[in-house]
């Protein structure tokens, strides 16, 4: 039996994901999503052309809220026969000419056989928009252009793709819907005059606006599981845990939501809380959440800052007096390694006198984790002592890692403290 | 005591392999194993792992995959100069060496979305494949949809493929400026001491006893924990070090027992590493020379510094004198230091504030071509002609790397220069000419 359970448990990592699909549409039925359909709809069906931009930041749910109209739309009879849909993204398509090839290859044209495009830009450009421009409101196929990342197509040279496509949908031609998806609130002003003003100006913006309440109603039918699972008695046991009623599984969510509302950190969160449950221990314990919230939330550069020799750390707190007594003016090599020289002189018992070269070496490692940077590009002209550096690091992160930094010399926390006492 | 690792889509017996192969990082593992889940089931997209060097990552990601038997392909980014062969080395990998004809030459991400979806719908995975990039730090630098691209690779195949990134740098370094798809972030703490010594004494010597190993492990890391916690460095000194540490047990005066006479015996040995192979002044076969040499010539300990190397012609070296003074000594102090009967130094206002930069602080300033030459006049004891010779001697200099040429090359009548040697180098070199140079220094007045 607890091998069945171990089982499940573990089908749980796959499912937890693909919970979403049935979650998320829900709070979108208000408005966005009924929108979308309509114009999306009127395209297929009714043979209109339309461009619509859906505007979220990263992780709100852009592209799973088209692929659900999608989904939804497709299962219409009459539109799954008629519409011809073109994904395009622009983190893969960089250039115009790349976006035409696979445009026309999507299309199935008759310039494509196999895989191969043959022709130059041009001769593609003008051979598809003969295509699109013959066709009719009545006798040709609606053609869906989807464009992930529209931002980036708005990178290239004269914009000629999206000025194509846009006019397209706006003379009576062959029906065609442009659905745009960005990160990018402002990504109207990175449009030509000429592109905008082709564009029909619609926006959907999926702002997530929920209140904590319903976060944490979220949180909890995300955490439980479909009525469908096949072993009913650990599901219900499941179901009841209750662990959103935890205070300290709230804090910690709250923690989370006042940093960040969109669900794809949520889903880390949750993912590494779940990684946690074992055959041993069946359900989320309020402890996995704090223990995946504690990974999640981890200084970056402080966990580097404890693997740091010793020798590394005195040069970083020297750095530090040198910001501190300079305001914030660049220093060079020599500057702090006579800091350190004079700590070891005049205070420290427990740091051994190093040669400069190695002290040398130390803030080459340094520099190499990034923790230290020059202000320009080095140039062979000045010598590595000399080059003007700065640190990147905050006077209370460095603080914060000399308190957890193991069998730290208490001479060296003293002098982090204070240079001069 | 090593954990147990526990996973419920493989075998006890496999797992216990990866547990023996992996010390000291068992948290960790079992965190990933965790997050990678049962084979046939989706991954998170992407996974970011990163730590120190030399920490683990790619060790344990590497056995992982080797042992639990996953489809997976491990790519260096230093290797790939540029995307297409980032792509090709993946493809080969994952499919074989015959699918890479698919790929144009330097194929872009697209042809590579393209490719692996072709290549993915024929040949089906029931398990999920993961492609493990190494020293990610480096994707930042190629092409900027690369790095967003590999973030959301499963999206974009639409197929069960996880990206594994191993960096030294932290995430927030990585972010593009637009964002992008967020991975899994996880941290391989650095080994502490005792972790340290666990590792380092799995490779001891076959003819010794590894608690002899052990202790010397303990004295080496005494040196250079504090300077170093780099574990390919310290397996590296120890691996060239310890046969000098056996040396007396060999000539039979010690016993085993005897730390402290071993110790006595290494420990000056092991700082003179610290200032010469561990900085790479000299390779290691020269420094294993070095070891079998010093027993026949028991003279004292000479650096083995590449300065000392440096052998410059006569007037070169006050040449090189000359330079340094011009560099580090403010212009009106010239007079103070070289004429016979000069006045006092009066301290105006404007000295008597800026009294503490001195300029071995601030760096070498630039001076004249007129200037060095008085200065070189007047610091060399008898009468030198200006001859073309001298002259020569200032352009060989300066393709030594000695002194730089500051300002346009094409400036010929008033060419001027900076001096580019340290203190102690001059020092070395005013000493062979017993020259006192601290006299002459403005900063040490």
């Amino acid at each position: 039996m607890s091998k069945r359970k171990s089982r499940e448990t573990h089908m749980l990592l796959g499912e937890c994901l693909s919970q979403v699909w049935m979650l998320l549409p829900r709070l979108w039925e208000c408005c966005c999503f009924r929108h979308l359909l309509e114009l999306l709809r009127r395209t297929a069906v009714h043979g209109e052309s339309n461009s619509v931009l859906i505007v979220g930041p990263r992780g709100s749910g852009k592209t799973m809220l088209l692929s659900y109209v999608l989904r939804e739309l497709l299962e219409e009879k009459d539109v799954n026969k008629n519409v011809l849909q073109v994904h395009l993204n622009g983190l893969l398509q960089t250039d115009d000419r790349i976006a035409l090839k696979e445009i026309t290859r999507q299309l199935n044209l008759e310039n494509v056989v196999g895989d191969k495009v043959f022709g130059s830009f041009a001769e593609n450009l003008a051979f598809l928009l003969e295509a699109l421009k013959k066709g009719n409101r009545s006798s040709s196929r609606p053609v869906f252009f989807i464009l992930d990342e529209f931002d980036l197509f708005a990178h290239h040279k004269n914009q000629t793709l999206l000025y194509n496509l846009l006019d397209v949908s706006q003379s009576a031609q062959a029906p065609v819907a442009v659905v745009g998806l960005t990160c990018r609130l402002d990504v109207l002003e990175l449009l030509e005059k000429r592109v905008k003003s082709r564009f029909s100006h619609r926006q959907i913006h999926l702002l997530s606006a929920l209140t904590f309440r319903q976060y944490l109603e979220v949180v909890c039918t995300q955490l439980s599981l479909p009525s469908d699972f096949p072993d009913s008695r650990f599901s219900e046991e499941w179901n009841n845990s209750k662990l959103t009623e935890d205070k300290s599984v709230e804090d910690v969510l709250q923690k989370h939501f006042n940093i960040s509302k969109d669900f794809r950190s949520l889903h880390v969160l949750l993912l590494l809380a779940l990684s946690r449950v074992t055959t041993s221990s069946p359900a989320i314990q309020p402890t996995d959440l704090v223990e995946a919230r504690r990974l999640c939330a981890a200084d970056y550069k402080a966990n580097i800052l404890h693997g740091l020799s010793i020798l590394e750390l005195c040069l970083i707190i020297a750095m530090k007096h040198l910001n501190e007594i300079y305001e914030g003016e660049p220093f060079n090599f020599q500057m702090v390694y006579n800091e350190f020289k004079k700590f070891i002189s005049r205070k420290s018992r427990s740091i051994h006198n190093f040669e400069k070269p190695v002290v040398m070496k130390a803030f080459e490692h340094l520099q190499q984790l990034e923790l230290v940077k020059p202000m320009e590009a080095s140039t062979t002209k000045i010598q590595r002592e000399y080059q003007l550096m700065k640190l990147l690091l905050d006077h209370s992160q460095i603080m914060e890692s000399l308190q957890r930094y193991p069998q730290c010399p208490t001479d060296v926390k003293q002098w982090a403290a204070s240079a001069f006492a | 005591m090593p954990l147990q690792l526990q996973h419920e889509g493989y075998s006890e017996e496999k797992l216990g392999l990866l547990a023996e192969k992996i010390t000291c990082r068992e948290t960790q593992a079992s965190t990933l194993l965790a997050l990678l889940g049962e084979p046939d089931h989706y991954t998170y997209p992407s996974i970011f792992i990163y730590g120190h060097h030399a920490s683990g990552k790619s060790h344990v990601t590497e056995c992982i995959m080797k042992e639990l038997e996953l489809p997976h392909v491990t790519v260096s980014c230093v290797e790939c100069v540029s995307a297409g062969l980032l792509f090709e080395q993946v493809v080969m990998g994952l499919y074989g060496s015959e699918a890479t004809a698919l790929l144009p030459r330097s194929s872009s991400i697209l042809d590579f979305v393209r490719v692996y979806k072709q290549l993915s719908s024929q040949e089906p995975s029931y398990q999920t494949r993961y492609i493990i990039l190494d020293r990610a730090q480096l994707l930042r630098d190629m092409e900027a949809n690369l790095l967003p691209g590999f973030l959301r690779l499963q999206e974009l195949v639409d197929d069960n493929v996880t990206v594994i990134f191993l960096s030294e740098i932290v995430w927030d370094k990585f972010r593009p400026s637009t964002g992008c798809f967020e991975p899994v972030v996880l941290h391989f703490p650095d080994y502490n001491k005792g972790e340290l010594h666990q590792i380092l004494t799995l490779d001891s010597h076959p003819s010794y006893s590894p608690e002899l190993y052990s202790s010397f492990i303990n004295i080496m890391l005494g040196v250079f924990y504090s300077v170093c916690r780099d574990l390919r460095e310290l397996r590296h000194l120890a691996a060239l070090n310890f046969s000098k540490f056996c040396e007396p047990l060999e000539r039979g005066e010690v016993k085993e027992t005897d730390t402290h006479k071993l110790w006595k015996n290494i420990e000056p040995h092991l700082k003179k590493a610290m200032q010469t192979v561990y900085l790479r002044e000299v390779s290691s076969v020269q420094w294993e020379e070095q070891q079998q040499k010093e027993e026949k010539e028991a003279g004292a300990l000479k650096g083995l510094s590449a300065y000392a190397h440096v052998e410059l012609p006569y007037y070169s070296k006050f040449l090189l004198i000359a330079a340094y003074l011009a560099s580090y000594n403010p212009a009106r102090t010239d007079r103070r230091f070289f004429l016979k009967h000069h006045g006092k130094l009066k301290k105006t206002n404007f000295m008597k504030k800026h009294e503490k930069t001195s300029n071995h602080l601030l760096g070498p300033k630039p001076f004249p071509l007129d200037r060095l030459l008085a200065i070189f006049y007047s610091v060399v004891d008898n009468r030198v002609a200006p001859t073309a010779s001298v002259f020569s001697q200032i352009s060989s200099l300066v393709t030594l790397q000695l002194l730089t040429q500051v300002g346009h090359d094409d400036q010929l009548d008033a060419p001027k220069y900076k001096c580019a040697v340290s203190l102690d180098f001059i020092q070395a070199i005013a000493r062979t000419l017993s020259f006192d140079i601290v006299r002459y220094l403005y900063d040490f007045l």
